[in-house]
């Protein structure tokens, strides 16, 4: 057996300090030492994006992440995304635009999404598109998914203020949408 | 005006009219959504893990074919955290997993039938330590060259089940005496499930020979059975449960039971729960996909694209087993006529034997290669004739007076010709199709096609004993409902429309009825979730389960309020009795007083159905369900690049019990269908591994590759005339096929290359398939 490494991060608000093996994968880090299922683990090698989280303000796959990547991350999953009394807008957009089916991928693309509108406030259809198109649904064929994301993004102001108290994400230009415009990455 | 407009994916709605209070026919969401979007909703490998549990990885041999000489486990024995290493010697009970032909090793018994098969398995304290020492066996294999395709098997003569043949009237001879006379071979790829939540399953072990298996599968009962009978035990002791899949497809119909009988052997082996996920790579390498099909077709029609004669050889890469094989097959040949009359056809299936992994079944369950065949027919006649293909297939569509099918079944209601016709005034076929003849004429490399193809599936398991379904339904004194059913939910939707259905029966909300996990303990002896039967089958069992119980409550009502039977209703959550209303919960509250059962099973066997395979007469199908779709492409014929530009969807439900769910299977459907007709390639190489065993190299359509421009429709007037639950059809598999249109605008737009042509486009139309076919046309033009 490797040596354990010690990693201090923050997930979904929480502090934490665990010991993990150096090669011990963020995911599974997330799944197993943590109990968050929430965040799946579809293809194991980066390119489904069901493992799609955020770490450190960015959206990153789990599956090919260390955890000992993540020490001194703040890092967010689905789980923080809003709570069951108060869902997040676009958790809200995926239940009532019938974005889902089997739920599998909902995880990670929700999160996938969050990046998306952080960077892109308001996006083009075709950046709803390309911002999204690092995530496999088998289910949907990915029109309503298309369509909450559009309007999760249309309650602006909304997606942008739940975001900031839940994750507490490393700072940007808050609320300043054209200026944040493909800058925000550290 | 609102009532009546039509329901489509950009305004879903309720079914308009619907009575106030009404459950069915509400556009509700899925009975998960808020857990998934929480990430809340439990899969296999995110149930709580009982103290213990070990994990499971398999461990195969990296050959296809030929005899185990020796097999060196020690290192993997020694290996860090192993706890057992499962052989085929460890199995108490009968080594195999098929779903009927016994031809399916759990574990290889001496042999190595596929690349990849499973040889042994390692059970570790971890699943990182288990998949690390699957890798350090030494597997000596007396290797011999396998049979990769379709034309290796027949080659050899190899086949799983022997050749099947419909025919009616003289096809040779209809063909040799029509005035216009074609052939062609196509070749239909494979594909791939990639369900998201891969195979997985958690076994944990009970009192005496007990054993309880979580799995995710579209078949519960069959996994119980396989793994009792693995066990050497009975039935009775084996509970299989599944709350929900990750997808589905088919690809856990059958073949979810390997991994189920693996963590219950490795439970029983070393006393711990145990669990099995495979690793993607491993799934896609181990399980079986899509049949792919070589097919060769001669057909005869007239001057004006009519068929006097039809006669094609179905055959299919099987795999190194039958599985669903048989029934697979028999499907496609079921829809080698899609909606079109054929007056005299041979209809000849050949089930080819591979030393490749055993292809099982996948939505449409053979239907999608049948049909394309039917639609490639469609295209060669036209494109021959220089007529527009939507003429020549409006001609051949079923109709009264040409209405029996090859296998003799009559086609009973001629709902497609409507949704034909319906769809091409909706889509701007004729103008969109002159605009692109006037595009394609300036030549150029960019080339444009449109095409409008229908649908017609056929609804029933051909199998008839699978025709049937049982559900448990429970009322509680405060009024709540418990509902179980053989059937399992994998996305679909089947728990929220069973839970529509009982709410409506009791009068009460969709949110007063829960649905549980479905339990062989509960519902026992179901069959798959499969065939597109979910809700017909599971929706009625649960009716009937719910109505017994309402009429025992409506009695019990008019024996305590002195009323008649007749004079008490259930609806909006109230029982109305005479002039007065009590809660549904109150009654319950009575009923249990007054010593009435408050739980009832129910019970369903679908009628009508009567097919007898040995004769090749009766009638398979309950019902056809049916669509249409209008696809334009635009294809660079230099570099084989295509994009959908806009797709067009007019879909029958019948009378929809979720119209919001009902539209995602059509949506996913069509996409899953694109997927499998443009981008998703399965290539072997020659020693029988297959190359493309993950999504890096396995194309499944993304956000970015599907149409932006997609209008779908739900056929307002759709109403099953068979009485099937609320008069709804069944829509799991049949928009799948929809996608063929994206085919055939390709087929259009290549055409134009070669004015008079047929281009010789096999599927999947990758853009190196597309770029072949250009070369080709433009090497003859």
């Amino acid at each position: 057996m490797s040596e354990q490494r010690t990693i201090r991060l923050t997930v979904n608000g929480a502090s934490f300090e665990r010991e993990v093996e150096p090669r011990r994968l963020l995911a599974d880090f997330l799944r197993e030492d943590l109990g968050l299922t929430g965040t799946h683990i579809g293809c194991e090698h980066g390119v489904c994006g069901a493992c799609t989280i955020i770490l450190d303000g960015d959206s990153a796959r789990s599956c090919l992440t260390l955890a000992v990547q993540a020490d001194g991350a703040q890092v967010q999953t689905v789980e923080g995304l809003g709570t069951v009394d108060a869902l997040h807008p676009l958790q809200r957009a995926f239940r009532e635009h019938h974005a889902l089916q089997c739920g599998f991928c909902t995880p990670g693309m929700l999160m996938a999404a969050l990046d998306l509108l952080r960077k892109h406030p308001s996006p083009t259809e075709r950046e709803i598109r390309e911002g999204l198109s690092g995530n496999l649904c088998r289910c949907t064929g990915y029109e309503h998914i298309v369509r909450a994301v559009r309007t999760a993004a249309a309650a602006g102001e909304t997606v942008g203020a739940e975001t900031e108290t839940a994750s507490a994400a490393p700072p940007r230009e808050a609320g300043a949408g054209a200026q944040s415009r493909g800058s925000a990455r550290e | 005006m609102k009532s009546s407009a039509p329901i489509t994916n950009s305004t879903i709605t309720d079914r308009p009219g619907l009575d106030p209070g009404a459950s069915v026919g509400l556009a509700l969401a899925h009975d998960s959504a808020a857990r998934h979007v929480q990430g809340s909703a439990a899969y296999v490998d995110d149930l709580p893990e009982p103290a213990g549990t070990l994990h499971v990885a398999p461990g195969s041999a990296g050959a296809a074919r030929g005899p185990i000489r020796s097999m060196d486990l020690d290192a993997v024995r020694a290996s860090p955290g192993v706890a057992a290493v499962l052989t085929a010697a460890d199995i108490p009970g009968e080594n195999d997993c098929s779903p009927a032909f016994g031809d399916d090793p759990i574990l290889a018994a001496g042999e190595i039938l596929f690349h990849g098969q499973v040889v042994f398995a390692v059970v570790a304290a971890t699943r990182d330590a288990a998949r690390r020492a699957a890798r350090r066996a030494r597997i000596e294999v007396a290797a011999r060259p396998p049979r990769v395709t379709v034309d290796d098997g027949l080659a050899d003569g190899a086949e799983v089940m022997p050749p099947y043949e419909f025919r009616r009237g003289a096809p040779e001879a209809a063909i040799a005496a029509a005035p216009h006379r074609l052939d062609g071979r196509v070749r239909i790829g494979g594909q791939e499930h990639f369900y998201l939540e891969g195979q997985a399953a958690l076994a944990v072990p009970g009192e005496d020979d007990e054993m309880r298996v979580h799995s995710s599968t579209q078949h519960p009962s069959e996994v119980q059975h396989l793994v009792a009978r693995m066990l050497g035990a009975p039935d009775a002791a084996v509970v299989c449960e599944c709350r929900r899949m990750g997808g589905g497809f088919g690809g856990k119909e059958s073949q979810a039971a390997q991994w189920a009988c693996l963590a219950a052997l490795a439970a029983r082996v070393t006393g711990r729960p145990a669990k099995v996920r495979l690793d993607r790579d491993d799934d896609m390498a181990m399980t079986g996909k899509r049949h792919d099909f070589r097919v060769d077709w001669r057909c005869g029609f007239d001057g004006g694209g009519v068929l006097t004669g039809v006669d094609a050889d179905l055959d299919a890469r099987c795999g190194c087993s039958a599985d669903l094989s048989p029934g697979v097959n028999d499907r496609a040949m079921f829809h080698a006529d899609n909606a079109y009359y054929y007056p005299a056809a041979r209809i000849r299936s050949r089930r080819v034997r591979t030393d490749t992994v055993s292809n099982t079944a996948f939505r449409g369950f053979g239907g999608p290669q049948g049909m394309l065949v039917a639609e490639r027919m469609m295209d060669a006649a036209a494109i021959t004739l220089g007529l527009d293909p939507l003429r020549v297939r409006k001609r051949n569509l079923y109709g009264p007076g040409r209405d029996v099918t090859p296998y003799g079944m009559r086609v009973g209601e001629h709902v497609v010709p409507r949704l034909v016709r319906e769809l091409e005034r909706t889509s701007g076929y004729a103008a969109r199709r002159r605009a692109i003849a006037r595009f394609n004429a300036r030549g150029g490399t960019l080339r444009r096609g449109i095409a409008l193809t229908p649908v017609k599936f056929g609804i029933s398991f051909t199998l008839r004993e699978l025709n049937q379904a049982g559900a448990l339904v429970h009322v509680f004194t405060d009024g709540s409902v418990q509902v179980n059913h053989g059937g399992t939910e994998m996305g679909q939707g089947l728990h929220v429309k069973v839970a529509q259905v009982v709410a409506e029966e009791f009068g009460i909300g969709v949110d007063q009825v829960r649905i549980t996990a479905t339990r062989t303990d509960k519902v026992p002896n179901a069959p798959p979730t499969a065939a597109s039967s979910g809700s017909d089958l599971n929706g009625m069992a649960a009716h009937r389960a719910a109505r017994t119980i309402r009429r025992r409550l409506a009695a019990l009502a008019a024996r305590l309020f002195q009323v008649r039977e007749a004079e008490v209703g259930f609806a909006g959550g109230r029982v109305r009795v005479g002039a007065e209303t009590i809660s549904f919960g109150e009654l319950a509250r009575l009923a249990f007083t007054e010593r009435v059962s408050l739980s009832s099973t129910g019970y369903y066997a679908t009628p009508k159905v009567s097919w007898d395979r040995d004769t090749a007469s009766g009638r398979p199908f309950l019902y056809f369900a049916g669509g249409a779709a209008c696809s334009e492409v635009a294809v660079d014929t230099e570099t084989g690049e295509m994009r959908v530009e806009r797709v067009d969807v007019l879909h029958d439900a019948g009378r929809s019990l979720n119209p919001a769910i009902d539209m995602g299977q059509i949506e996913g459907g069509f996409v899953q269908g694109m997927g499998w007709l443009t981008t998703e390639e399965l290539v072997f190489d020659e020693t029988g591994r297959l190359l493309t065993h993950a999504p890096s190299t396995y194309k499944i359509p993304t956000c970015s590759d599907v149409p932006a421009d997609f209008r779908v429709a739900l056929f307002e007037p759709g109403r099953n005339r068979e009485p099937t639950i609320h008069r709804s059809k069944a829509v799991g598999e049949p928009p799948l096929m929809l996608a063929l249109s994206v085919f055939s605008a390709i087929t259009h737009a290549l055409a134009s290359l070669s004015p008079g042509r047929v281009p010789p486009l096999d599927a999947p139309a990758t853009p190196e398939a597309i770029l072949r076919a250009a070369d080709a046309m433009r090497a003859e033009a």
